[in-house]
């Protein structure tokens, strides 16, 4: 237990120490100043500004903004749903899986688009190499990009003063991809498969084991998508079981690389934006906001599976802690930071089982999804989204102590709190009303593998993780159902679990960043009071706890009633389903 | 809007030639050549024939003969399975070890399936070590051996569970306990800069430097 506290210890001192410089050199890449990979990426830059044919330097006020963000997303949504449905004539085929059925690839669309990657098809028995790189790998990059590309934008609109420009998305998106997150790809993806990780092309090979039978190893280019689902806070695996699987995820080296990939962009850009906005502090007080609520849930999933399910206990077994649906190497502190990790930035990767964890561990992923993914949060999401809890902080402030509320200097008023609400609330309400459908109807439940509570906990998780665009699962929870690999023969979706959860992903992906682009041209060109003494600060302690009951707050309101009927349920029970 | 519309198409083919092809593709040229074995799986090799990923849990069963000779089959036509004493066994697995069709047994907290799974791989795991190993009880039954792992080929066991099948390779293969010890030390890898993670001791790794010695 104490080796566990150390390693989680160790690894949060990793990602203090890092948060700052990726955090300057992100600052710069959005100033657009030059930055020590200047010399090799402006070419490629200035090559893609050209064949795109774009001005670069062109300003957007929001609407346009927003405007050329959802073309973009939506041209590249079609785009992967045309590569989904045309798998079978597509080249790199070796195992020649058929195209997945219309309504799952409507599902895996929705959901790499919206940097979900929420999984109802198993990757190594339903995708070709060529679906995993063009049309999955792709995605990864630049759905990743799209939200940083908010986020910088939402920082532009708090600092300008004079105008209302956020800054061009394609120069955004274009630097974000060649700058930050090809780059740091590469080095991940370098030490990956240093460790282990495959990286190869062509058929799968069967060996002969020594007791004589055969094992197909299946195989494919798995460490450069790995090294981007984690960087760019996707998720999405290249196996069935994700970073479980010893070739995605071969050793405690790797594990510790990957979950590290995971955190070290929506930890960094807590600095880049006190950067941007010219203090530091304010950057550094979200950042601990955010790791105190990220300490709370470690410090409860840890022991809880260190105790064993009441299964397990029932069963007579009562010493080594939940190890079902874990790995050896990984043991239950890895997992567990992992899983708080993956819940907390919107990535979704597991490196274990998340249904078979005890009814308390299992809930700590739920509360952390509960939270509208702000605790460090997706690369861009994460930092938007807390930016509009720090807004409706500042206005809850500010009617404390009865006076105007400020944020940076800049006023926010009634169009702002009214905007900052409806995006606080947008995946909340989603969340709750898609789960209800789906529960109550016999066409969700189609969609259930275990029985009583966990059954609901399967379905809360799905719509839970599917609206706040994470794509971890309690993975019994059905919506493609595929009797035998090769060829994909006979396999089908559960449509009303792909629809449902499709449009809610594309619905809270995107009406949360249009929300929050509109409060950027809100608050962008707005004048700047200077800090007086009667200016609530908003970089000391006292904030940082208001912003952190206001995030547990909304979040414990929303849900704890579903809560109760699920996890807190089977914590407080010893009886069996 | 026709101008956005265009320049998006145009994006959307170039940052998917980009990141989708050259990316991927550029990477695994580069993999192959630098890093041969890892890229390829870790395959193991014996006799110039592959036996199998050092990444990746096999089955050590073997089918059970029926009267006549042939495997005795279950209900269902599958092969009955039983553990062959002579190596270290894996934890148990709800894929039977398969690496390319792999997924999660999902067996929730309070599930009465995962109690008669645990249960039934402890009985197991009991009938099979406890001949050797006297002081075996249900108490002292490492979770490894009787939980299944996430990715259902799990290359690891613990040094717990390692250290009680000792006890009968050393007695089904005529080896002293110092020997078996040694191979398991030897196959144990350790935490990351012995802070991360946790020891695991490589099932397929040691069962193939057991059957190296030759007895």
């Amino acid at each position: 237990m104490a080796q566990g506290w150390l390693q989680i210890a160790i690894f949060l001192l990793v990602v203090v120490a890092l948060t700052p410089p990726l955090g300057i050199y992100m600052a710069r890449v959005y100033r657009n100043e030059s930055v020590f990979l200047t010399p090799v990426m402006a070419p490629v830059e200035r090559l893609t500004y050209r064949a795109i044919g774009v001005d670069p330097s062109r300003e957007q006020d929001w609407k346009s903004y927003a405007r050329t963000l959802i073309v973009f997303s939506g041209l590249f949504f079609l785009a992967l749903y045309l590569i989904l449905r045309t798998q079978s004539i597509q080249p790199f085929n070796p195992a020649g899986f058929n195209s997945a059925p219309w309504d799952v690839s409507f599902n895996t669309a929705s959901s790499f688009v919206t940097n979900t990657n929420w999984q109802y098809y198993g990757g190594e028995t339903t995708l070709s190499d060529f679906s995993q790189m063009a049309g999955l790998t792709v995605q990864n990059f630049v759905s990743a990009a799209v939200g940083m590309a908010v986020v910088a934008a939402l920082i532009r609109g708090i600092v300008n003063r004079t105008s209302k420009s956020l800054g061009n998305f394609w120069q955004d998106v274009t630097r974000t991809l060649f700058y930050i997150l090809l780059p740091l790809s590469i080095v991940v993806a370098v030490l990956l498969v240093a460790g282990g990780v495959l990286q190869t092309i062509g058929h799968d090979v069967t060996a002969k084991t020594v007791e004589g039978a055969d094992q197909l190893l299946a195989v494919g280019p798995v460490a450069s998508q790995i090294a981007i689902k984690q960087l760019g806070t996707n998720g999405g695996g290249f196996f069935n079981v994700n970073s479980a699987m010893p070739f995605e995820n071969a050793s405690a080296f790797t594990n510790f690389i990957e979950v590290l990939a995971i955190i070290l962009i929506p930890a960094a850009l807590t600095y880049t934006f006190g950067r941007m906005v010219g203090r530091q502090r304010q950057g550094w007080a979200i950042f601990a906001a955010m790791l105190a609520l990220f300490l709370v849930l470690v410090i409860v999933i840890v022991p809880a599976e260190q105790h064993g399910t009441v299964a397990q206990h029932a069963a007579g077994l009562h010493n080594g802690g939940n190890l079902e649906g874990k790995e050896v190497r990984n043991g239950i502190a890895q997992s567990g930071l992992w899983t708080v990790t993956t819940t907390t930035t919107s990535n979704g990767s597991v490196n274990s089982a998340l249904d078979s964890y005890t009814g308390l561990g299992g809930m700590v992923p739920m509360a952390a999804l509960g939270t509208s993914e702000v605790i460090f949060g997706g690369v861009g999401t994460g930092l938007y989204s807390m930016l509009v809890f720090v807004l409706l902080a500042v206005f809850i402030g500010g009617l404390m102590v009865g006076r105007t509320p400020e944020y940076l200097g800049k006023k926010i008023e009634a169009r702002e709190i009214k905007l900052a609400s409806l995006a606080a609330l947008f995946t909340p309400l989603a969340i709750l009303v898609t789960t209800a459908l789906a529960i109550a109807t016999k066409f969700g439940r189609a969609s259930i593998f275990a029985k009583g509570p966990q059954g609901f906990s399967e379905t809360l998780y799905a719509y839970l993780s599917q609206a706040n665009n994470n794509g971890s699962a309690f993975a019994g929870y059905t919506g493609f159902v595929q009797p035998n690999a090769p060829g994909n023969g006979g396999s089908f979706g559960i449509t009303f679990a792909d629809l449902l959860g499709g449009g809610t992903m594309v619905a809270a992906r995107f009406i949360p960043i249009i929300l929050v682009l509109a409060i950027a041209g809100a608050l962008a060109g707005k004048k700047v009071a200077p800090v007086g003494p009667g200016t609530m600060r908003t970089d000391n302690p006292t904030f940082v706890v208001l912003l952190v009951g206001v995030v547990v707050l909304v979040g414990a309101l929303t849900f704890f009633p579903a809560l109760l009927l699920g996890p807190i349920v089977q914590s407080l029970s010893t009886q069996l389903f | 809007m026709k101008r956005t519309l265009i320049t998006c198409v145009i994006a959307v083919v170039l940052f998917t030639a980009v990141f989708g092809l050259v990316y991927p593709l550029l990477f695994t040229g580069v993999s192959q050549v630098v890093f041969p074995g890892a890229s390829n799986g870790s395959k193991i090799m014996r006799d110039g024939k592959l036996v199998g990923s050092k990444l990746i849990a096999q089955d050590f069963r073997k089918p059970v003969l029926g009267a006549n000779g042939k495997p005795k089959m279950d209900e269902d036509g599958n092969p009955v399975m039983v553990a062959d004493p002579r190596y270290f066994q894996p934890r148990p697995s709800q894929t039977t070890y398969s690496p390319s069709t792999t997924f999660f047994s999902n067996l929730g907290p309070n599930s009465t399936d995962a109690q008669a799974e645990v249960k039934a791989n402890m009985d197991a795991y009991l009938a099979l070590e406890r001949r050797y190993d006297p002081t075996l009880t249900a108490r002292g039954i490492p979770a490894d051996a009787v939980t299944q792992s996430a990715s259902g080929v799990d290359p690891d066991i613990s040094k717990s569970n390692a250290a009680i099948q000792a006890h009968r390779i050393a007695a089904v293969r005529h080896l002293p306990m110092a020997t078996v010890k040694k191979l398991i030390a030897d196959h144990t890898d350790g935490r990351f800069l012995g802070i991360f993670g946790e020891p695991g001791v490589n099932v397929l790794q040691l069962n193939l430097a057991l059957d190296g010695l030759g007895r």
